[in-house]
């Protein structure tokens, strides 16, 4: 029997109650910050998404590589396990590539690009921000791999006839094609998303070619990836239905050919490739002529070549195949091809340092990772050629030699140009100028580091060391170059810790930035550190090309009236007012794109083994599709200013 | 076979003392270090040479092949590292001369130069015709098959993890351990029992993979006797860093007297362990899947060939020296050896493993 008093027990129930409502209101508030950035269609905010999702992965996929590095520090080590070494290299290879490459440009597209055009968001904020989802879920879903100690173990490239469920029975490759079926869908999503918002949010008087040469990769490389990822995507699904439906795409024994796969693998693969450099590239063609003090030399060419390069990249995936034995003349004709590649390529390195030629240098950080940039891609480049000869990859094909190119291609070009790029750019979204002393350290750390791991791997290639081998013999006399590519990947962890503090005290105290602090030329510096909401307080009208050095870099042409297009009523692009004159509508806040992603990720998780499941996922994302068709994107009341 | 850790400090600080008075290990290979990485190539090439000799290296050519894609490598290599210096010399130099300085003058706004453009287009479009055209010509003679009526048909099948070699011109069989002359072409056709191999011997020619459905061929002559290394180089499942085999290119007259011993069945057991070995396998599940000329032959062909296996240089594909203990440490423990071998570890005594390992030791 109860023998308390009832008035007892309720003073003590009333006092519950107003310690939770305590706890909520001091709740609250974080709570609805992170509500807010769950449900944000701010491309801002999703580009920090994206860069924070992107920066995980990377970090993740890095310590990855480093137990590779040890475990290959001498010959004939037994440190790691010969299936889990074969589970971390695929992981190493599909997370950069996937998860941490992919969301890293996406979140440089996302924070750039429309301020470049002098938008105030992308076409379609909320795809955009369903694309992050995607992007998240599909890594997370690769991951849950982990735990269940399944990882993939095919290699990124997944070659059948190894990945179909006779040699691959475990889970780990329907993994491996689901996350990337999955994280797919964002990513085409994405690609429509910044194709529409170039060709069709520009400010007025943006023309294609005053368009700021990342803008311009970005648009190039959006195009790659509406045209590289859907065959890719039919491999998947070949591959999905051959381990898991008893079909014989890819089965040798029935009368297919498994050299299909490697087709449909690189005529994306490749593509994938420029996909990646090309907006490091356009971060280079933004970073080095501000740094010079002088617009970029020959942009028509740098944008043509650029074209280029994603044209005849599409016409080159087999040389990644130059040993399965095609014969003389398809050998010759992607030879020739990929040759071709190494022309566009070369024109933007000679445009670059003529924009340097009578500049007037100043080596900040960012400069120094794009000049490190154009120094280490050479170096990529010309490996490439010499295995763009079909007789001279036969011997460097599936060795290290290929591994140090690759790596000079993808650290130099691509972690390079996001280096310099995440210097240039993070005063304007944060308002807080990052230590350029630090900077320095980690560009210099970074840039040894990277050259004593891979640069020996030119060597140990040439001399017999074959790839995706979790060991070798000591008989390969190869322990010296193996122990120095070691020592480097360990320096290159250490290379990370200025940036980490860098980022740390910046974002605590760093000093202020201001609109413009670099006194750089494109729209996106006219406007606050970090922007407003809506970009723009007045839309800008364009000019000319580099709006913002026009007035002061040639004065006497200034005078004599010797310009494009200054009409009466054109705004002068570099004075954004403080308040908006008039209120700017933006798109609201929305959960759908959450609940749809969650949907698929649930239907995804069915496609392990359980068609319940998925038809749950197919419901919600079902219920997301409707709500979010049927929501209106500017709410009545939300949104205004 | 395998060290720990501890091991690594140790070859690390041999390395480092060592560094000072050795020197670059490959003439052709490192050209285009220099620069930036000048310290890196320099304790690279040193700790390099603390290896070496190099028994898998592609710049060390020793067959009509492995020589014309060496002296393409080279040709290119050329090639890069002059457009290396000369394009990285530019840079910095401008980097030098450009470089900010307190009174210089506004930079004058330039925006493009036409025949400067025609000019980096051509050369360097130049500069790929030169490469690209020994490139084809040796494509057309690496690629087509063999019009040599005289050349040595090898039959290679590669399994998940070793290789088979049969010779039709002499109805032989063996495994792992391929058997040429010297002079004489090799036509080496290749086959795959199950996933995607890549067949590579580095002094005797370039990669050829071996795919399912199809028939590949690489062809090549030796230029030198001697024993050269091979290893699968794609990417074939959880033993495919375990997947060795050697090339022995002998004078005709060796290789014969090779072949003719090669043809005979097993020779008897001379020892008293061996005899007892002989019973071992015959009676244990070895001959499930291998055969033993004169002893027993497989129910299934899945294991290499043991016949003459006396005379082979390596155990389990081109991992383990053979001799006795190795071979009883292959045999008792096989997946440690090798991690996913297909071949079960055997229940056996101490003593069981030692004749066994006899039996198949006497059978040179």
């Amino acid at each position: 029997m109860n023998s308390q008093p009832a008035g007892d027990r309720s003073e003590r129930l009333d006092g519950l109650i107003a310690r939770a409502r305590a706890l909520g209101q001091a709740w609250k508030p974080r709570l609805a910050v992170v509500a807010d950035w769950m449900t944000t269609v701010d491309h801002k905010k999703i580009a920090i998404l994206y860069f924070l999702s992107g920066m995980t992965f990377l970090l993740i996929a890095g310590m990855e590589g480093q137990l590779i590095r040890v475990q290959l520090a001498q010959s004939e080590l037994r440190i790691l396990d010969p299936n889990l070494y074969n589970q971390l290299f695929t992981m190493h290879g599909t997370t950069m590539v996937f998860f941490a490459g992919m969301p890293l440009i996406i979140a440089y597209f996302n924070f750039v690009v429309p301020l470049q055009i002098g938008a105030r968001d992308v076409a379609f904020p909320r795809l955009n921000m369903f694309s992050w989802w995607l992007a998240v879920f599909g890594g997370l879903f690769l991951y849950a791999s982990v735990p269940l100690g399944s990882m993939p173990d095919g290699g990124w490239f997944a070659y059948t006839p190894l990945t179909n469920r006779e040699y691959s029975p475990g889970r780990g490759m329907d993994f491996y094609v689901l996350a990337l079926l999955l994280a797919g869908v964002g990513t085409i999503a994405g690609g429509v998303n910044f194709v529409v918002t170039i060709l069709n949010l520009r400010a007025p008087g943006m023309t294609f070619m005053r368009l700021p040469l990342f803008t311009w990769m970005a648009l190039v490389v959006s195009i790659l990836i509406l045209l590289a990822f859907p065959p890719f995507t039919v491999g998947l699904l070949f591959l999905l239905f051959d381990r898991n439906f008893g079909t014989h795409f890819f089965d040798a024994a029935a009368g297919a050919d498994p050299l299909l796969w490697q087709h449909l693998f690189w005529v994306f693969g490749h593509p994938e490739v420029y996909i990646l450099v090309l907006p490091a590239f356009g971060i280079a063609s933004e970073v080095i002529p501000t740094f010079s003090r002088k617009g970029l030399f020959g942009y028509p060419v740098v944008v043509f070549s650029g074209v280029l390069i994603a044209f005849l990249g599409f016409g080159v995936w087999a040389h990644h195949m130059f040993a399965v034995g095609m014969g003389p003349l398809a050998n010759s004709v992607f030879a020739g091809a990929t040759m071709l590649i190494a022309v566009p390529t070369g024109i933007k390195i000679f445009n670059w340092i003529a924009t340097m030629w009578g500049g007037k240098l100043r080596f900040t950080t960012p400069m120094l990772w794009a000049i490190g940039l154009v120094s280490m891609f050479i170096i990529g480049g010309l490996s490439g050629v010499m295995h763009a000869s079909p007789p001279t990859d036969l011997q460097q094909t599936d060795t290290y030699f290929i591994v140090a190119h690759f790596h000079y291609v993808l650290i130099g070009g691509l972690v390079f140009g996001l280096f310099a790029g995440l210097y240039y750019w993070f005063p304007k979204a944060t308002g807080k100028m990052l230590s350029d002393k630090l900077g320095k350290w980690h560009f210099w750390l970074t840039l040894a580091a990277f050259n004593i791991t891979f640069f020996p791997m030119h060597f140990s290639g040439l001399l017999g060391m074959p790839r995706r081998t979790f060991t070798y013999p000591s008989e390969l006399g190869l322990d010296g170059f193996n122990l120095v590519s070691t020592i480097g990947a360990g320096l290159f962890t250490v290379a990370f810790v200025p940036l980490i503090v860098n980022l740390w005290k910046t974002l605590r105290n760093g000093e202020p930035a201001g609109a413009n602090p670099w006194g750089a030329p494109t729209l996106e510096w006219s406007t606050g550190s970090p922007p407003p909401h809506y970009n723009f307080a007045v839309v800008p009208r364009v000019q000319r090309r580099d709006p913002l050095w026009h007035p002061w870099i040639r004065p006497e042409e200034e005078e004599a009236g010797d310009h494009e297009d200054a009409g009466p009523g054109g705004v002068e692009p570099r004075l954004q007012p403080e308040v908006a004159p008039e209120p700017v509508v933006m798109p609201s806040n929305s959960w759908w794109p959450m609940v749809m992603s969650i949907g698929m990720l649930i239907a995804t998780v069915g496609g392990l083994g359980s068609l319940e499941t998925t038809l749950v996922g197919a419901a919600i994302t079902l219920v997301g599709l409707f709500g979010w068709a049927f929501e209106p994107a500017f709410r009545d009341g939300a949104g205004h200013l | 076979m395998y060290r720990t850790p501890t091991d690594i400090s140790n070859r690390a600080l041999a390395a480092l003392t060592g560094l000072a008075a050795r020197r670059a290990p490959v003439s052709g290979g490192g050209g285009s270090c220099v620069e930036i990485a000048a310290v890196v190539a320099a304790l690279a090439a040193g700790l390099g040479a603390c290896g070496g000799p190099y028994p898998q290296s592609a710049v060390h050519p020793a067959s009509d092949m492995a020589v014309k894609l060496d002296d393409l490598f080279d040709q290119i290599l050329w090639w890069a590292t002059g457009v290396f210096v000369v394009v990285q010399g530019i840079l910095f130099y401008t980097l030098f001369r450009f470089r900010e300085k307190q009174a210089r003058r506004r930079p004058r706004e330039f925006h493009g130069h036409t025949l400067l453009e025609i000019g980096w287009t051509l050369v360097p479009a130049l500069i790929l015709v030169a490469i690209a055209v020994p490139t084809i010509r040796v494509i057309f003679e690496v690629d087509r098959p063999t019009t040599d009526e005289n050349a040595l048909v090898v039959e290679v099948e590669a399994r998940r993890w070793w290789w088979e070699f049969s010779y039709p011109e002499y109805d032989l069989v063996t495994a792992n351990e391929m058997h040429i002359p010297v002079g004489r072409t090799i036509d080496v056709r290749m086959r795959s029992a199950d996933v995607l191999h890549s067949f590579w011997v580095p002094r005797l020619g370039g990669k050829r993979d071996v795919v399912p459905g199809r028939e590949n061929h690489i062809w090549f002559k030796a230029d030198s006797t001697g024993v050269f290394l091979g290893q699968c180089a794609e990417f074939c499942g959880v033993a495919h860093a375990l997947m060795g085999f050697r090339v022995i290119v002998q004078d005709p007259s060796e290789f014969q007297e090779w072949v003719g011993a090669s043809l005979l069945d097993a020779p008897r057991p001379t020892s008293a362990d061996g005899r007892a070995g002989a019973g071992v396998f015959a009676t244990s599940a070895c001959v499930g899947c291998h055969t033993v000329r004169g002893v027993a032959t497989a129910q299934q062909g899945f294991g290499p060939d043991l016949t003459h296996f006396g005379s082979r240089l390596t155990i389990g594909a081109g991992i383990l020296e053979n001799n006795v203990d190795n071979l009883v440490t292959w045999l008792d423990s096989t997946q440690h050896v090798k991690p996913g071998a297909l071949m079960p570890e055997v229940e056996m005594s101490e003593e069981q493993l030692r004749q066994l390992a006899r039996f198949l030791l006497e059978m040179r």
